[in-house]
C-alpha cells in the first residue's frame, strides 16, 4: 500500500476501520504490517484518497 | 522497566475515558488515565454538535468556556430542499449546543482529575499484560521511556481506532454498511442561517449526510458522512463535499480554517463490551447513535455507569464479570433499544430515493410533528403516504 504524506490528515480513519487490524498510525506515520491481504477497504474509505494499492508485481 | 501499580487505569482521555475515571475515582478507586497525545481535546475530530438533556444526569456542569453556540433547533433538508424544522417544540431538550472539544474535553478530563485521577499525557497504550490468563494492566510508552502499569481492571476508552478491545479478543469489527467515512471543513465567512443545526439527506450525501452546525455568526463546521459502501471511488466524500459548498452561494465564498478527516460506527450495539477485568466504553464499544453518528451523550452516559461499576468493584475487590456484568445491564438498560432502534431505521433509510425521502421530509414540513420520536415520525407517514411506511413496519 502506499501512503501520500501530502494527503494524510493522520485522522486514523483507516486504523479502526482495517478488517486485519494491520494499520497503525505511528506519530504522523502511517505503517501496515504484514496481516494486511490488500482487500483495498482503506483505499475507498479515505475520506481524502491518500492510500492508493500498488500494482501486483 | 517503571512499574506503576493502580486500580484503574483508563487508555484515552476524550469524554468517555473522562467520565469513566471521575465516576470510579469519586467511588474511592485509585484511577490513572493515559492519553497518547500530547493535549487532551485535540486534534479535534467531530462536528461538534450536542443535545441538553443528558448532561445533568452525568454530573457535567454546563460552562461557557466550551458552549460555542446554542442553536433553537435543527432543519432536516430534502434533495430538493424541503425543510423540516425541528425545535423546542416538538424535540424538547434534544435540542442543544454546538460545543468546542478542545475546551469541552479537557474540561471533562479537569472533572476527573478532581475526583482524583491521576492523568499521564504522551503515554500511549501499546499492549495488554496478561498474567495467569487474565488482564493484568497495559504495557505503554510515556515520552518514549516503556513502562508497565499493573490494574485490576483495563478500560478502553481509545476511540474509534481502539486497540484494546482488538487486543482483548472482543469482536469490534465493521461491515462496510456500518462505517461512515466523513470530511469536514470549519469554513468561516459564510452566510446561513447561525440559530439551526442543518442537516441535508440524499444523493448529496450517500447513506449519510451533510452537516452545517454553527460555530459563530459566520462561522461554522460544514461538513460530511458517506456510508463506506456506498464509496465509489478513492476521496468521494471529500468530492461530495466539496461539490456541496461550491452549489451554496453562502458557503461557496466561505474560508476554511482547518479540515477534518475521519470515520464513525454506525452499527447495532456489539454483543459484548466486556471481560474479566477489561471494559471498553464510548467509540471503542461502537457506542454511536446509527441515524446521527453522535456518540459524546452515550459514550458520556455508558462512561458513568462503567465508573459507578468500576468503583463497586474496587471495594469488592473483584473486577471480574461477577462484577462488571452489572455495568454491561446498566448501559444495555439506558441504550441499547436506541441505538438498535435507529440502526435499523438506518438500515431502510439508507435505501431510500431521493423522491422518496423528499416526499417523506415534505410530509413532515407539511403537517408537523408532535414529538421527535421514530414511532411519531412513522405514524405521520402513515397517515399521509400508507405506501411509504410498508418498509418500515417493523419499527413502529
Amino acid at each position: 500500500m502506499i501512503v501520500s504524506i501530502e494527503k494524510c490528515h493522520h485522522c486514523g480513519a483507516c486504523v479502526g476501520s482495517c478488517p486485519k487490524n494491520a494499520i497503525f498510525l505511528n506519530d504522523l506515520v502511517l505503517v501496515f504490517s504484514d496481516e494486511c491481504n490488500r482487500c483495498g477497504r482503506c483505499v475507498k474509505l479515505c475520506p481524502v484518497g491518500a492510500i492508493t494499492m500498488e500494482a501486483k508485481k | 522497566m517503571r512499574k506503576i501499580e493502580k486500580d484503574i487505569v483508563v487508555v484515552g482521555a476524550g469524554p468517555a475515558g473522562s467520565m469513566t475515571a471521575k465516576w470510579a475515582a469519586q467511588g474511592g478507586a485509585d484511577v490513572l488515565m493515559i492519553e497518547k497525545r500530547q493535549e487532551i481535546g485535540s486534534p479535534v475530530r467531530c462536528a461538534e454538535g450536542i443535545s441538553k438533556h443528558w448532561v445533568e444526569e452525568v454530573g457535567i456542569t454546563v460552562n461557557n468556556k466550551w458552549v460555542a453556540r446554542e442553536v433553537r433547533g435543527a432543519k432536516i433538508k430534502s434533495p430538493s430542499g424541503h425543510t423540516f424544522l425541528v425545535d423546542e417544540k416538538n424535540a424538547g431538550n434534544e435540542v442543544g449546543w454546538v460545543v468546542d472539544r478542545v475546551l469541552f474535553d479537557k474540561a471533562l478530563a479537569a472533572d476527573a482529575a478532581r475526583a482524583g485521577t491521576e492523568i499521564m499525557v504522551k503515554t500511549s497504550a501499546t499492549s495488554l499484560i496478561w498474567e495467569n490468563g487474565k488482564i493484568a494492566g497495559v504495557r505503554a510508552q510515556t515520552y518514549g521511556e516503556p513502562i508497565e502499569i499493573r490494574a485490576k481492571c483495563v478500560v478502553g476508552a481509545d476511540g474509534y481506532e481502539s486497540q484494546v478491545g482488538r487486543w482483548a479478543g472482543i469482536d469490534t469489527s465493521l461491515k462496510a454498511d456500518d462505517i461512515d467515512t466523513c470530511y469536514q471543513y470549519r469554513l468561516t465567512g459564510i452566510d446561513y442561517d447561525p440559530d439551526y443545526c442543518e442537516f441535508t439527506l440524499g444523493s448529496a450525501a450517500p447513506g449519510g449526510y451533510v452537516w452545517i452546525f454553527p460555530k459563530d455568526e459566520d462561522t461554522a463546521n460544514v461538513g460530511i458522512g458517506v456510508q463506506l459502501s456506498k464509496v465509489k471511488h478513492p476521496a468521494d466524500p471529500k468530492m461530495y463535499l466539496d461539490k456541496f459548498i461550491a452549489k451554496r452561494p453562502g458557503l461557496k465564498k466561505g474560508q476554511p480554517l482547518e479540515a477534518v478527516a475521519g470515520a464513525v460506527s454506525i452499527c447495532a450495539p456489539l454483543d459484548s463490551v466486556s471481560m474479566d477485568n477489561l471494559v471498553l466504553v464510548g467509540d471503542a464499544a461502537r457506542m454511536i447513535d446509527p441515524i446521527t453518528g453522535g456518540g459524546i451523550s452515550i459514550g458520556c452516559i455508558a462512561g458513568m455507569c462503567a465508573g459507578k461499576v468500576l468503583a463497586k468493584g474496587v471495594k469488592a475487590n473483584d473486577l471480574s464479570m461477577n462484577t462488571l456484568q452489572e455495568y454491561e445491564t446498566m448501559w444495555r438498560d439506558r441504550l441499547e433499544n436506541k441505538q438498535w432502534r435507529n440502526w435499523m431505521a438506518k438500515e431502510k433509510l439508507t435505501t431510500l430515493s431521493d423522491e422518496t425521502l423528499d416526499k417523506i421530509v415534505h410530509t413532515f414540513s407539511q403537517y408537523g410533528v408532535e414529538k421527535l420520536s421514530v414511532q411519531d415520525l412513522l405514524a405521520v407517514i402513515k397517515r399521509h403516504h400508507p405506501e411509504l411506511v410498508k418498509e418500515f413496519e417493523e419499527l413502529i
